[in-house]
């Protein structure tokens, strides 16, 4: 049946191109029309005052972190790839996609693919300016990939090899497979209280109270605007 | 460091938020704000047109005269603004430059104008954008072109003492830069006439006597077209001799189109004048007399056109060869065609297919002699067939070569364009260098850091003014973001050269228990060291031996020790043997406070080179007498 199918669709092609090699139409005229159907993504404007009452930024403080956005990305929007682009900057020599995607997925909250700069500074507010607590829920989320509320060994692990990977070629080859998974074993021996297999939140936020080091490692970003 | 993203490094930052609860070591102190001055607005007057900015932007890119505190020599005191004597147009490419991270070319600029800007703003133009990079390279090299053109015309009025030979050669190339040469140059021409011409005399029958047929006017008047044609060979042979002594490369010469010319031009006739004696190579010889008419193309130094045809058919070569080979197939499927569509015929010409190659040029190319002709009606069906594809075909070449005659004015963008690429290569690996020079800024830093803490140990005060704390803010922010990355990772940074040995001796390592944490750990170090020492070849900038000494720990499977070094102060660029002044070894951070104990080495023994030829290793300058690496080694582009 399929192939009978096949053939009448290859001979309705070949009288196609018989008729084209005829009329002399050009194929890439038709092929032009569909791109300019393109999708033009529309965004409300930035609102300052909503921003001021949605984020924990002083005016000031907003108003630096608009221009560097906009400047960067003048349209506003930023996507997946321009973000990767972005953040490869800072660490040049290694591969920073894998860590800038789960970055972009915990900025992204609504999962549409795009980071506004309303997204962009509620982020940076928990993470600059947040408690504690929200810090540390900000960091289970980015580990937590599908967002299932629990981390399981294989999120981690793929969190922390892309962790890994930005360091690039400072790792020598024979240790980049195994130092993240022993990473990982480390990390779950820590935190897992009750061993069974994946760390939940309130695991997490537990065990990292509990831990001076993490605590004021957590505290050294705050003020850097 | 990548400069319009430094509005971004907060945001990096905070992100590194994520290693925080991963790594297992405390982090290293963020670097302390200096003062924390509002932005401010900047004023740029130049010539009366004011730009203004925000200073945080111009600071994007410290290298360059706007970013640096290079500006203050413009710094205006009354009116509280920057004044730069300068063109406003072209500084309205350099401002944007600071703001949008990319540089233009406007098209309206002049090139050496725009060029003078960029250096005298301290921007380098290999930085211009893709979208401007091309015309910018496009126009540079016109320009360089017509600037060369007019030196070569002045160079030939202003001649310094050149000697006899160079002379001769001048002459020889540029005909009207003397008297002599345009007299040498009219004469070759003149003969090269006369032997064409005689050439073609000589076939001529040139009335005949009663009892003979016509014979042609060479064998009539023998005597006389051989004292000619010696006459001009004996001027070519001496041109040519002649040109052959003044070539700067006599190779290059003998290898050139021209002179192979000028040698088949003359060679029958010495050939000849050998071989006149003997009977059975007469026919040979006769062969060898049509090579005089190569003698024509001599003419070719004499006129412009004929080269630029040449030229043009040398280039349009790949097509034309395209065009024969097709025609070649096209001529052996219908010359079969006709073969067999005739075979049947009798008395046809077709005797055999090659035969029928001469019937399908003739046709093909719509001479039609009508020596050969089908008789069949299969023939003459495809004999037609023939006639038309042959109107098809041969139209072909045409146009390739008119399109090409027009194209060779700008031939030599294609040299260029692949002398482009070599650019583009360069540009690349600049951008490159300027990437690694990030990377090479933090490893310095770190070196910094590390006898930061040297001397604060050793409390001397007056090595702190060598260390210029020079890097600003961002820069700080940046590598001690990197830092917290190594902790997190419990790998550090290293120097790409290492990375080799790294993957080798990394391998080698297994774990040994942690003996040395507590205390020191030279002695372990030091032994160790002349083990694994790694002689860098081209470490003429700075060499960082890595030791990977193995703890016990579970958490960190290689520490990497970094020892910083200086190069000594002699210049040699093997100065890799030299030995280094700190080295530091971390011990498990399990809550514990790093001790950071600072052994300087005085060392210079001569460690056996791994296959490094080079001389041994130069005394060291007594120890305390820490000069760090100085930032000149460190390439620090403002690109990217």
């Amino acid at each position: 049946m399929s192939r009978r199918r096949r053939c009448k669709r290859q001979l309705v092609k070949f009288i196609q191109h018989i008729h084209q090699l005829v009329t002399g139409t050009l194929n890439s005229d038709n092929e032009d029309e569909e791109q300019d159907r393109t999708v033009v993504r529309r965004r409300r404007p930035v609102d300052l005052e909503r921003l001021l009452n949605q984020s924990r930024f002083t005016k000031r403080e907003l108003q630096i972190l608009y221009r560097g956005f906009k400047s960067e990305c003048p349209s506003g929007l930023v996507n997946e790839d321009t973000f990767k682009t972005i953040y490869a900057q800072f660490f040049p020599g290694g591969d920073v996609s894998k860590y800038a995607h789960f970055l972009f997925s915990a900025f992204d909250t609504d999962q549409n693919g795009i980071v506004i700069f309303e997204e962009f500074v509620r982020g940076l507010s928990v993470l600059l300016r947040g408690s504690a607590e929200e810090k540390l829920c900000w960091a289970f989320n980015l580990y937590d990939l599908n967002k299932d509320g629990h981390i399981s060994k294989e999120e981690m692990l793929d969190v922390m090899k892309a962790i890994y990977d930005i360091m690039g070629k400072n790792i020598p080859p024979l240790l980049k497979e195994e130092a993240p998974r022993q990473h990982v074993e480390l990390f779950f021996q820590k935190m897992d209280q009750n061993q069974d297999g994946v760390v939940t939140v309130e695991e997490f936020i537990d065990t990292c109270q509990k831990d001076e080091n993490i605590m004021k490692s957590i505290g050294i970003f705050e003020n850097n605007i | 460091m990548a400069t319009g993203v430094a509005a971004w490094l907060p945001f990096a930052r905070a992100a590194a938020i994520g290693w925080m609860p991963v790594a297992n070591c405390p982090m290293p102190p963020a670097p302390r704000e200096h003062s924390k001055k509002q932005d401010e607005l900047i004023i740029l007057n130049v010539s009366g047109r004011r730009f203004q900015t925000w200073r945080t932007t111009l600071d994007r890119y410290p290298d360059t005269l706007l970013g640096s505190t290079e500006k203050e020599f413009f710094y205006n005191e009354e009116t509280k603004e920057y004044f730069f004597d300068r063109d406003p147009d072209a500084f309205r490419s350099v401002l944007n430059f600071y703001r949008t991270g990319k540089l233009h070319y406007p098209r309206y600029e002049c090139i050496s104008a725009f060029d003078e800007e960029l250096a005298f703003f301290g921007i380098i133009p290999e930085i211009i954008g893709d979208c401007c990079y091309e015309e910018y390279k496009d126009r540079k090299r016109e320009n360089a072109e017509r600037l060369m053109d007019d030196q070569e015309e002045n160079k030939d009025s202003k001649l310094p003492n050149m000697n006899f030979r160079e002379t001769m050669w001048r002459a020889f190339e540029n005909p009207h830069t003397s008297t002599m040469a345009l007299v040498f140059y009219y004469v070759t021409g003149f003969f090269i006439a006369v032997s064409v011409i005689t050439n073609v005399v000589e076939t001529v029958p040139c009335g005949s006597t009663p009892n003979q047929k016509d014979v042609p006017c060479g064998e009539r008047y023998t005597v006389a077209f051989f004292c000619m044609d010696t006459a001009c060979v004996m001027i070519f042979t001496v041109e040519y001799l002649l040109r052959l002594f003044a070539a700067p490369s006599r190779y290059r010469f003998m290898r050139s189109v021209m002179s192979i010319i000028d040698v088949v031009a003359i060679l029958p006739y010495y050939i000849g004048l050998v071989m006149t004696n003997n009977e059975d190579v007469s026919g040979a010889f006769v062969t060898l007399r049509v090579f005089r008419v190569f003698r024509i193309f001599k003419f070719s130094r004499h006129s412009q056109g004929l080269r630029i045809l040449g030229y043009t058919l040398k280039s349009c070569a790949s097509e034309l060869g395209f065009l024969l080979f097709s025609l070649t197939m096209a001529i052996i499927i219908f010359a079969t065609v006709m073969f067999y569509a005739e075979k049947g015929s009798s008395s046809s010409k077709f005797t055999s297919i090659p035969a029928s190659f001469w019937y399908t040029i003739v046709t093909m190319t719509t001479l039609g002699y009508g020596d050969m002709v089908p008789k069949t009606i299969a023939g003459k069906i495809f004999g037609s067939i023939c006639s038309l594809s042959g109107v098809l075909v041969i139209a072909l070449p045409v146009p390739v070569i008119v399109s090409n005659f027009s194209r060779i004015y700008h031939q030599n963008q294609r040299a260029d364009k692949r002398r482009a690429q070599k650019v583009q290569k360069a540009r690349l690996a600049r951008i490159r260098i300027a990437k690694k020079g990030s990377s090479n800024a933090y490893l310095q830093s770190k070196r910094n850091g590390l006898l930061n803490e040297l001397l604060d140990l050793t409390g001397s005060e007056e090595e702190e003014q060598h260390m210029n704390k020079t890097s600003s803010l961002l820069e700080s922010q940046h590598h001690h973001l990197l830092h917290c990355l190594e902790k997190t990772t419990a790998h550090e940074f290293v120097d790409e050269q290492l990375f080799e040995q790294n993957c080798v001796e990394g391998a080698q390592f297994s774990r040994s228990p942690s003996l040395s944490s507590q205390e020191g750990f030279t002695g372990t170090c030091c032994t160790r060291r002349s083990r694994k020492r790694i002689p860098l070849p081209n470490a003429s900038l700075s060499t960082t031996h890595t030791h990977t000494h193995t703890q016990g720990l579970q958490e960190l499977s290689a520490i990497h020790i970094q020892c910083g070094d200086q190069p000594s102060l002699s210049t040699s660029s093997r100065s890799s043997l030299n030995m280094k002044s700190s080295e530091r070894s971390r011990i498990n951070c399990r809550g514990q406070q790093i001790t950071t104990a600072v052994i300087s080495l005085p060392s210079p023994t001569n460690f056996p080179p791994d296959g490094d030829g080079h001389g041994p290793a130069n005394p060291i300058p007594a120890p305390p007498t820490i000069n760090t690496t100085t930032s000149s080694n460190i390439v620090k582009v403002s690109a990217l």
